[in-house]
């Protein structure tokens, strides 16, 4: 036996940028956008979907890059903590996270970022309950999460005020 | 309190512009902020492979034989190497230290030979191109097993009947450890109260969100080893590798780059690690071993799986005249190499009942064997029991004279004007504040208030209880904790200043970043002691080719050592800078200071001349200085806690909380700490260490737990079966301070990072247990889920 696995071609944007790959289907999204495109940002805590450090957007939703195959990607549009950063558009949240200290090892920090885009596109005014319920779906080891809830009460509050 | 300021002339918290004390953001944040942060899974390397491992899937289980044949044929696998193999290697080890005398083990192996003793040690790895693919040729490898008797219970592994796990050791018995201080027996032969409980901290573990993971390189060009690795202990992991595997210690290069969570689950060595390095060695090309979740959990240590019989003896006046414990810890089959499995229980038996004057204390610890994961050292080692059994203790105290919690404790404890003192073990403190961080503590939270209202809602049948912990923290060890029982640990740690020719400053730090900041403490250090803005300075940290040789980031010792080597760093370089300034500026260097990256007058303040001009004319232009001159703008000096074997530290927590006695389920009401961390460098990383430690021990006191069945097996090895704070259920916790600076280093600092984790199982069981007796129920056994609530008030 030799395992050898046939490999299939997807073709997708990610962070704007057109790419194409040959890939083995089980190839997982996050594992893809590691590996292949060496995009390192989302980071693989669980590969079960519980942990929530994967956290990438394609198609416009946020989802978990260990429980979606790179496959089922193919013909969309992703974004990576690469792309959400470049492009500006979460600069407040950045500086809101660094000026409170809301990260230790950084480990969390894309998918934090990530899913709390989301939260202030559907909720801009979210209290601080509503924020802690959002982010129950990604797993912070350091800081306790009271930091990144006041960092992202500050935003949401600064852009409120814009 | 001792003003330290007073007593050192020219003290660098007396700097102009001082950073000592302010709450700067961390410069190295924003990259991990971009998602650009280097951990190691993100490091590639030319030809790189990749090395999964079969593991035992039985606890206990001799090899028979193992046929790889089928495997090696497999697509892109490179290597299959088994234990026998791998020890002509990489050689085994022992996990002892001469001052846990009497501590015994066996050797261990970097891959399994001839049987594996617990369920997930590495028995076969398989090296190939892609992780998928030795994934693969894992499952056509062929074992016979022949099981063998399982040592599960702690309770029972002393027992004549069970089977002895390593039968050359004689027993199950790891350690032993018996301490008797005053005279216990006199004082409960005496006592108006004797109160006995049993307290059971189960075994859980760190869960760093990034998992263990390491990328080895052996260059025989060079006869080179580079180690990319998650440590918190680069230069303890050379040591080590050099050593297993035969080769001089300058030929192995630790590069520890960012570190996803570590909480003392990466300050050991790992049998997986030691195999990865072994076979980049064997196959002369990069390996890399990144754990998946279910390897972490069965291979990571765990910690703090304790069962203690406790004993306190108190007066009708609230006087607490004696402890007594009995602790039985169980720590899986070997102990952990090199720092030992025996130092959690020795912490136990050293620091219970310390914060109180009672001078009558026995105490002892039985370590044990058994056939379940390694236990180690994880973040507050040994406090959270220590904490736990203490101040339930005075509580079960309290509760038996009718006392308030709070009055039983400020007649007890050591009061603040008694230092230095020692503890009934024989320790020393220096210098704590007991009675003040409570006085604090009190304030904060409203105690008197809280009463109040916990009196109004159980008229209206809601049970709110209020909880209190005091407690005392190692940080800051000396050589007193591994040095002196053999292990290559550095006590001491060093700061190379290099200014540059642009007046820029490089700082060169043997203590690591893991997250809580310390490259930004030894910046703030190092830019108040030279005297430059911060955006002057790069931290240089994690790698043993380029730092001053140190001990890394454990025991709560980065910003109290790390931040002192940078403070005397710092000054020796200022004064390099002056005398040379002296001479271009043709006047007495005693005159000058650097102040705002400028050499000034000292009197005045008034500017001379900046450091980037010092550095030009000493770089290009040295022909203009005398000839019988040459600055010197590189200076490392190092520092190690001299005066005291620790620097301990101390604080109270306080919660309010409520109880759903229909659901089991709690919510807290409110939580405060207040800590005594000596001089606080930086107030935003400290308070943060607090709160992220406070939860860390949440974790512990109310949801995680390592299910194991009585064959050995883990059961709840996913993070969705494994539960760990999430965000909707932890509260906010206010902090407060109390400054007690150590007089043994100038700077005061002592470490900060797990005194929330140390004392948060205390404060949650006396609150729990304030808000249960009305209903007659107690709980004992951590973690206290709502199932053990529910059982403890009869619903269930």
């Amino acid at each position: 036996m030799t395992n050898e696995i046939e490999q299939i071609p997807v073709a997708l944007t990610v962070n704007g940028e057109k790419v194409s790959k040959l890939i083995e289907p089980r190839l997982s999204l996050v594992d893809f956008l590691r590996n292949e495109l060496e995009l390192t940002g989302s980071h693989i805590g669980c590969e079960h979907g519980v942990c929530g450090a994967c956290t990438v957007r394609v198609n416009g939703e946020i989802v978990r890059g260990c429980l979606m195959l790179a496959v089922q990607a193919n013909g969309g549009e992703v974004e990576t903590i690469e792309g959400a950063s470049d492009s500006g558009k979460i600069d407040d949240l950045q500086k809101a996270f660094h000026e409170r200290n809301a990260l230790q090892c950084g480990f969390c920090t894309p998918g934090m970022l990530m899913t709390t885009t989301e939260l202030l596109a559907t909720n801009p005014d979210p209290s601080r309950e509503e924020i802690r319920e959002y982010l129950s779906g990604n797993y912070c080891r350091c800081t306790g999460y009271e930091a990144i809830v006041d960092a992202i009460e500050t935003v949401a509050q600064e852009r409120k005020g814009a | 309190m001792p003003d330290t300021k007073s007593m050192i002339k020219d003290h660098v918290l007396d700097r102009p512009n001082s950073y000592i004390g302010r709450s700067v953001p961390r410069p190295n944040a924003k990259r991990l902020l971009a998602g650009r942060g280097t951990f190691t899974d993100d490091v590639k390397l030319p030809r790189l492979t990749h090395v999964a491992f079969l593991r035992s899937t039985y606890a206990h289980a001799e090899i028979v034989s193992i046929d790889v044949s089928e495997a090696k044929e497999s697509e892109g696998v490179v290597a299959v190497v088994t234990g026998p193999e791998m020890a002509e290697v990489c050689s085994p080890w022992v996990g002892v230290l001469t001052h846990l005398e009497g501590l015994k083990s066996a050797p261990q192996h970097a891959l399994a030979v001839k049987k594996a003793s617990w369920q997930g040690e590495p028995v076969v790895a398989v090296v190939a191109n892609t992780r998928a693919q030795a994934e693969d040729a894992i499952e056509l490898i062929d074992i016979e097993w022949k099981e063998l008797p399982v040592v599960a219970d702690m309770e029972t592994a002393l027992d004549p009947e069970t089977p002895l796990i390593h039968p050359e050791l004689g027993d199950n018995l790891a350690w032993q450890r018996d301490l008797d201080a005053g005279d216990v027996d006199t004082a409960f032969a005496n006592a108006d109260h004797v109160i006995e409980e049993t307290y059971i901290s189960n075994r859980h573990t760190g869960v760093c969100l990034e998992t263990r993971g390491i990328v080895a390189d052996y260059n025989p060009g060079e006869d080179q080893l580079t180690i990319y690795h998650s440590t918190q202990a680069p230069h303890m992991m050379q040591s080590l590798f050099a050593k297993h595997l035969n080769i001089e210690e300058h030929k192995v290069r630790v590069i520890c780059k960012d570190v996803g969570g570590s909480y003392g689950i990466k300050v050991h060595s790992y049998p997986d690690e030691y195999a990865t390095v072994a076979l980049a060695y064997m196959l002369k090309r990069p390996v890399k071993f990144i754990a998946d979740r279910l390897e972490s959990f069965t291979s990571d240590i765990h910690a703090r799986d304790h069962r203690v019989k406790t004993k306190v003896a108190v007066s009708n006046e609230g006087e607490i005249q004696a402890f007594e414990i009995d602790d039985l810890t169980g720590i899986g089959p070997y102990s952990v190499y090199p720092r030992t499995s025996g130092i959690e229980a020795n912490q136990v038996v050293n620091l219970t009942g310390g914060q109180y004057t009672n001078p009558n204390y026995r105490a002892r610890a039985q370590v044990v064997l058994q056939n379940k994961s390694p236990m180690c050292q994880y973040r507050a080692v040994g406090h959270p029991i220590l904490t736990l059994i203490t101040e339930g203790m005075v509580d079960d105290a309290a509760r038996k004279i009718g006392m308030d919690p709070l009055e039983i404790r400020r007649k007890n404890l050591v009061p603040d004007d008694a230092y230095p003192t020692t503890a009934p073990s024989g320790l020393p403190f220096e210098n704590l504040s007991h009675h003040a961080s409570l006085y604090k503590l009190v304030e904060m939270m409203d105690y008197d208030g809280l009463r109040k209202d916990q009196a109004e809602a159980r008229e209206q049948g809601i049970y709110r209880g209020i909880g209190l912990a005091t407690f005392i923290e190692v940080t800051n060890p000396g050589p007193a904790f591994y040095g002196v029982g053999g292990a290559p640990i550095s006590a001491q740690d060093g700061a190379t200043m290099r200014l540059d020719a642009k007046g820029n400053v490089i700082v060169e730090i043997g203590v690591t970043e893991q997250g809580q900041g310390a490259e930004a403490v030894v910046a703030q250090c190092a830019a108040t002691a030279l005297g430059v803005s911060m955006d002057k300075i790069k931290v240089i940290a994690g790698d043993t080719d380029i730092t001053p040789y140190g001990g890394g980031t454990w025991g709560s010792r980065a910003a109290g050592i790390g931040g002192e080597a940078a403070v005397q760093a710092g000054k020796a370089l200022r004064q390099n800078i002056v005398e040379v300034a002296g001479i271009m500026l043709q006047c007495d260097p005693s005159t000058l200071d650097i102040r705002e990256n400028n050499v000034v007058d000292l009197a005045d303040g008034n500017e001379r001349m900046a450091l980037a001009e010092v550095g030009r004319v000493c770089y290009y232009r040295p022909d203009t200085l005398p000839k019988d001159y040459q600055s010197e703008l590189v200076v490392t000096r190092h520092y190690v806690p001299k005066q005291f074997p620790f620097a301990f530290t101390n604080g109270v927590q306080g919660c309010y909380l409520e109880v759903d006695t229909n659901t089991g389920f709690i919510t807290f009401k409110k939580y405060v700490v207040v800590e005594d961390c000596g001089t606080v460098i930086n107030p935003l990383l400290v308070d943060e260490q607090v709160r992220g430690g406070v939860i860390q021990g949440l974790g512990g006191a109310l949801y995680e737990e390592c299910l194991y069945s009585d064959e050995g097996q883990f059961l709840n090895g996913t993070m969705a079966d494994y539960l760990v704070p999430m965000a909707a259920e932890m509260p906010d916790v206010e902090v407060g301070h109390v400054e007690s600076p150590t007089l043994d280093s100038e700077l005061g600092a002592k470490g900060a990072g797990e005194a929330g984790t140390g004392g948060a199982p205390a404060v949650v069981m006396n609150a729990l247990n304030d808000a249960l007796e009305p209903l007659g129920g107690k709980v004992t056994i951590q973690p206290f889920t709502p199932e053990r609530i529910l059982q403890a008030i009869g619903k269930i």
